[in-house]
């Protein structure tokens, strides 16, 4: 609502605006599980980047084709993207105040961390299958 | 977007200076925002000298010489002088407080800076509007909500569920807590702030009250409630000691309890 719709508004109408939306809890749950989620994976991922560094094209394709590699890079990715998509969602929601600029942020973010992982996890479950050629 | 300049019109500039009187035996600087509305003027820093030997030692004592002795048009509220009723709230040395139980003794540097309490819109000099802060205060319902017929006495409540108010009750809402936290800068009118947030969980654990869920109801909201990052400026700056970011904190746990 933009200020100059408010001057005959009442202080409390103001204060109540559209009302609660009665969600946020999930965002809120989201937030911590997928960080949680986090500390594990990305302990193991901080290890298998160390053991993998300097390793050639042809090592690294089969590191990743080990199913419990692929799985746990796979959850890595998606408890990643979840966190990130939150985290970001509420940066835009703390600093952008216009509904269009907004949304289309909100949207646009969405949109992002789904096709990066939808990209991310596709190319893991190739290698893993198929092979990385 | 957020707005992180000052509009033209808020631009504070030097202003006056008011040299110490003569005779003045310990002389310290105070730097005063002023701002009168009706002059169509820009704010502006004006620089009293005072003789702290000569008055109190609060800030509330030297504001007070300031407007009796040296400019009457200085405009601020102050009413109890003991940190009881929270009309003296303002930005001193940087930090939101009580002008008067906070000594200006106590302000570090060479001049107390003195401004109203951040972000709010200004009535004049040291008074800011805070209409939509008590208004807010007010969307919370801070009264007893009760289905139950009244009992022929009084509500009973056992002295450990008393105990759960201590912490909360306290709060005088002198707006110190809400006017520091940036969140409330930047979505105020959205965001309930720390101060109408601790009310209402000060509410919601009330042993007497019959509405917690739809309380819970209300307050659900990604920025009603969830605007909050426990960034804790409320906690730092609140003149009674209380924690607003705990009571939030605590509001946020109802709420996934209430889930889970």
């Amino acid at each position: 609502m933009s200020s100059s719709n408010n001057q005959f508004r009442t202080p409390l109408s103001r204060a109540r605006g559209l009302g609660a939306s009665h969600h946020g809890v999930a965002h809120f749950i989201a937030e911590r599980v997928s960080g949680l989620a986090l500390i594990p994976l990305f302990i193991w991922g901080a290890f298998a980047g160390i053991r993998l560094a300097g390793a050639d094209f042809d090592a690294v394709a089969a590191w990743v084709a080990i199913p419990l590699n692929a799985v746990l890079l796979s959850l890595l990715f998606v408890a990643l993207l979840v966190h990130l998509k939150n985290a970001i969602q509420l940066v835009i929601e703390d600093y952008v105040e216009a509904f269009a600029p907004k949304a289309a942020l909100v949207i646009g973010n969405l949109f992002v961390c789904i096709l990066a992982g939808a990209v991310g996890i596709v190319s893991i479950l190739k290698i893993a299958f198929t092979g990385a050629l | 977007m957020v707005q992180l300049s000052l509009p033209k019109n808020s631009r504070v500039q030097s202003g006056k200076h008011w040299p110490a009187p003569a005779g003045a035996k310990k002389v310290r600087s105070f730097k005063i925002y002023r701002y009168d509305p009706e002059t169509g003027m820009n704010p502006r820093w004006d620089t009293y000298e005072v003789d702290v030997e000569a008055c109190g030692p609060m800030v509330l004592d030297a504001l007070l010489y300031i407007k009796n002795t040296i400019d009457p048009t200085l405009a601020f509220r102050r009413s109890c002088r003991e940190g009881v009723c929270g009309s003296c709230a303002m930005n001193i040395g940087g930090r939101n407080t009580l002008a008067c139980t906070h000594g200006h003794g106590e302000v570090p540097g060479k001049a107390v800076t003195i401004s109203p309490l951040p972000h709010a819109p200004v009535v004049k000099d040291l008074i800011p509007d805070l209409t939509l802060f008590y208004a807010q205060y007010a969307s919370i319902e801070p009264w007893l909500h009760t289905t139950t017929p009244e009992p022929q006495t009084e509500w009973r409540q056992s002295p450990e569920d008393r105990e759960k108010l201590d912490g909360l009750y306290e709060c005088i809402l002198c707006a110190c807590c809400s006017t520091s936290c940036p969140s409330y800068w930047w979505n105020g009118d959205k965001y309930l702030g720390p101060a109408a947030l601790l009310h209402a969980y000060r509410w919601l654990i009330d042993s007497r009250d019959e509405s917690t869920g739809d309380r819970l109801d209300d307050l659900e909201d990604p920025f009603k409630l969830y605007r909050c990052h426990t960034i804790m400026n409320c906690a730092q700056v609140c003149p009674k000691g209380l924690n607003p970011a705990k009571a939030i904190a605590s509001i946020k746990k109802m709420l996934v309890e209430r889930v889970v």
